[in-house]
């Protein structure tokens, strides 16, 4: 792990959520709340969390990083982007034709994805083989997952949650980005998940909330996360969807809506105001 | 009868030597097989080891061995995992729990990811028996080869369920194999060949080509070889490959008889059969009859009074055949 200064990250997440507002509004269609809300956990990662090479994507040395609720996708784009991984100027390409950034990640159109993912419920499971795997060889990378409250209404997400604290993957921490809204509406009226921190360690997890906006709880949950060696650990982080751009913020009829040309203009001033 | 030198078929077919060991059996140990082979190869069970036969790898190999309990698309997102790190995951499951439930997860983790996982589906047809409808998986084969990049095979006995289970490692696509309960005769011997994607002609014939994948291909020897006792001469294709599909021997051989006739223990929709009549209908236009489970469930019974209720008995077999050559 590698600490840049605060000020410094919180210039990258806002550069990262431009270039989130730009690409969608370029692609016409995608998911703009939950890639909004996120920008600060993906800086996090990508500046000074995964030990990784831009320009060796498929590095063995590499931790990985598995994106379970694929339709945020963007933001993880955005980051890869902004760490060097491709051009700045391919962001734009989102859900073309030809794109190597196709509208749901996929693993084998571009070096850096770990896994294939939009339909919920699989992301976990899939890290549960690589942090397997890895303990098989007795390799030191760790394996993070960043997944969705709403997520957790598939069940395939309990089986691998379940199947982590049997065998006692330390070396497996999931981000879990609470931000409360699903397509629907509030999780808590589609199917009220109550507290997921308490439901993870009732399942063997060690469990840390957060705000998922900032930066230094970001940074020392994933530490506590390091130092159990005994459970794999979740990071329960609260953020608030769409983040950044006032008339997104909290606000669930954005979670599948991209802005328009003249709402992208007014999203990108304000961001530019931080 | 005689059979085609190439199969080097056992000197004990139609003797009382001939042995019936489980298909599974075979298939357990191709498994201990490749993990000799391969120290990457680790195997997956969703509390199922025991009739799955995985348990003899987990015996010997309990480090390389996963038990997710009964969480099967757990299993199969853990196996994608595992492969996108190096391992060769196998993953064992009743067939209509997995693919049953697990197809999305296959489609997505494993074939739209391209990792080289290998899907064992134990129990598929209506052979399953007492258990009933439930766990008589009709479907899978129609499921499996629609995905694309997915391997579909389907061994006919105990060594050459072995052999399947070894000569997927030589892969890196996915593989599905699908492994009946019953036991079938052990008509094969080890010197018979066997690649995938390449069927195994068995029995040349003029009269009429049978082509049959699973437990039916025994049955379609057996009816083979009592038609004869008419002077009606089948040819006896194992398509143990359904995915991908052999033209080569099939129209090799439709083109001498002009007749063909699938059979298999699963629906006719969608099955081996369908892959033979798709394939046909634009190469070699012939009527194919497919034998197979006609779009019912299955239901409780010992295999042989199932296989006489759906219609997938010798006798049945070679009354068809008689049927169309209007003898």
């Amino acid at each position: 792990m590698y600490h840049y200064s605060v000020d410094l990250l919180k210039k990258k997440a806002t550069a990262i959520r431009i270039d989130v507002i730009k690409m969608l509004t370029a692609a016409g269609s995608g998911h703009s709340a939950g890639s909004l809300g996120m920008a600060d956990i993906f800086t996090a990662l990508y500046f000074g969390i995964l030990t990784h090479e831009a320009h060796n994507p498929n590095w063995d040395g590499r931790d990985r990083l598995v994106l379970s609720n694929g339709h945020i996708v963007p933001v993880q784009y955005a980051a890869m982007a902004e760490a060097g991984y491709f051009p700045l100027s391919e962001l734009e390409t989102l859900r073309r034709f030809g794109s190597r950034l196709q509208g749901h990640p996929e693993r084998t159109r571009l070096a850096g994805l770990e896994t294939t993912s939009g339909p919920l419920g699989s992301g976990i499971g899939q890290a549960v083989g690589m942090a397997i795997a890895l303990r098989m060889d007795g390799k030191p990378n760790r394996v993070y997952v960043v997944t969705s409250d709403g997520e957790h209404d598939e069940g395939n997400t309990w089986e691998a949650i379940l199947i982590a604290a049997k065998y006692q993957l330390s070396n497996l921490t999931v981000i879990v980005d609470r931000n409360e809204i699903q397509i629907g509406g509030s999780t808590e009226d589609v199917l009220p998940l109550g507290s997921l921190a308490e439901k993870y360690r009732s399942f063997g997890w060690n469990a840390i909330e957060i705000d998922g906006h900032d930066f230094t709880q970001i940074f020392s949950s994933v530490e506590q996360a390091h130092v159990d060696i005994t459970h794999p650990s979740v990071i329960i982080a609260r953020t608030i969807p769409g983040k950044g751009v006032s008339f997104m913020e909290r606000n669930y009829l954005w979670h599948g809506k991209v802005p328009s040309e003249s709402e992208s203009v007014q999203a990108i001033a304000e961001l530019s105001e931080i | 009868m005689t059979f085609e030198h190439a199969a080097f078929l056992s000197p004990d077919l139609f003797t009382d030597r001939m042995r019936s060991v489980p298909i599974r059996d075979g298939f357990g140990e191709g498994l201990l097989k490749a993990g000799e082979e391969n120290t990457s190869v680790v195997v997956l069970s969703a509390d199922l080891k025991e009739s799955t036969r995985a348990g003899g790898f987990a015996q010997v190999y309990p480090e390389r061995f996963i038990e997710c309990g009964v969480a099967e698309a757990g299993m199969i997102t853990i196996a994608s995992g595992l492969a996108a790190s190096g391992k060769i995951p196998f993953t064992c499951s009743f067939a209509a729990f997995s693919p049953g439930r697990t197809w999305e997860q296959i489609r997505t983790t494993i074939c739209l990811n391209d990792v080289p996982v290998k899907i064992a589906g134990l129990f598929g047809g209506v052979s399953v028996g007492p258990d009933g409808a439930t766990h008589q998986m009709l479907e899978d084969i129609a499921l499996m080869r629609s995905l694309p990049g997915m391997i579909v095979i389907a061994p006919s006995d105990a060594i050459e369920a072995r052999k399947a289970v070894v000569s997927s490692l030589k892969t890196r696509s996915p593989v599905y194999l699908r492994i009946p309960r019953v036991e079938s005769p052990i008509y094969t011997s080890e010197q018979t060949p066997f690649e995938i994607g390449k069927a195994n002609l068995l029995k040349e014939g003029g009269d009429v080509t049978i082509i049959a994948c699973g437990a039916q291909v025994s049955t379609a020897l057996a009816a083979a070889a009592e038609l004869e006792r008419s002077s009606i001469f089948a040819a006896v294709i194992n398509l143990h490959t359904i995915k991908p599909f052999d033209a080569e021997t099939v129209f090799a051989s439709v083109r001498k008889t002009k007749r063909v006739i699938t059979i298999e223990d699963h629906q006719i929709s969608g099955g081996m059969g369908s892959a033979v009549a798709e394939f046909l209908s634009e190469h070699y236009p012939v009527k194919v009859i497919r034998m197979g489970i006609q779009d019912k469930f299955g239901q409780s019974g010992l295999p042989s009074e199932l296989y006489q209720a759906y219609g997938l008995t010798a006798k049945h077999l070679s009354d068809t055949v008689k049927l169309i050559l209007h003898v």
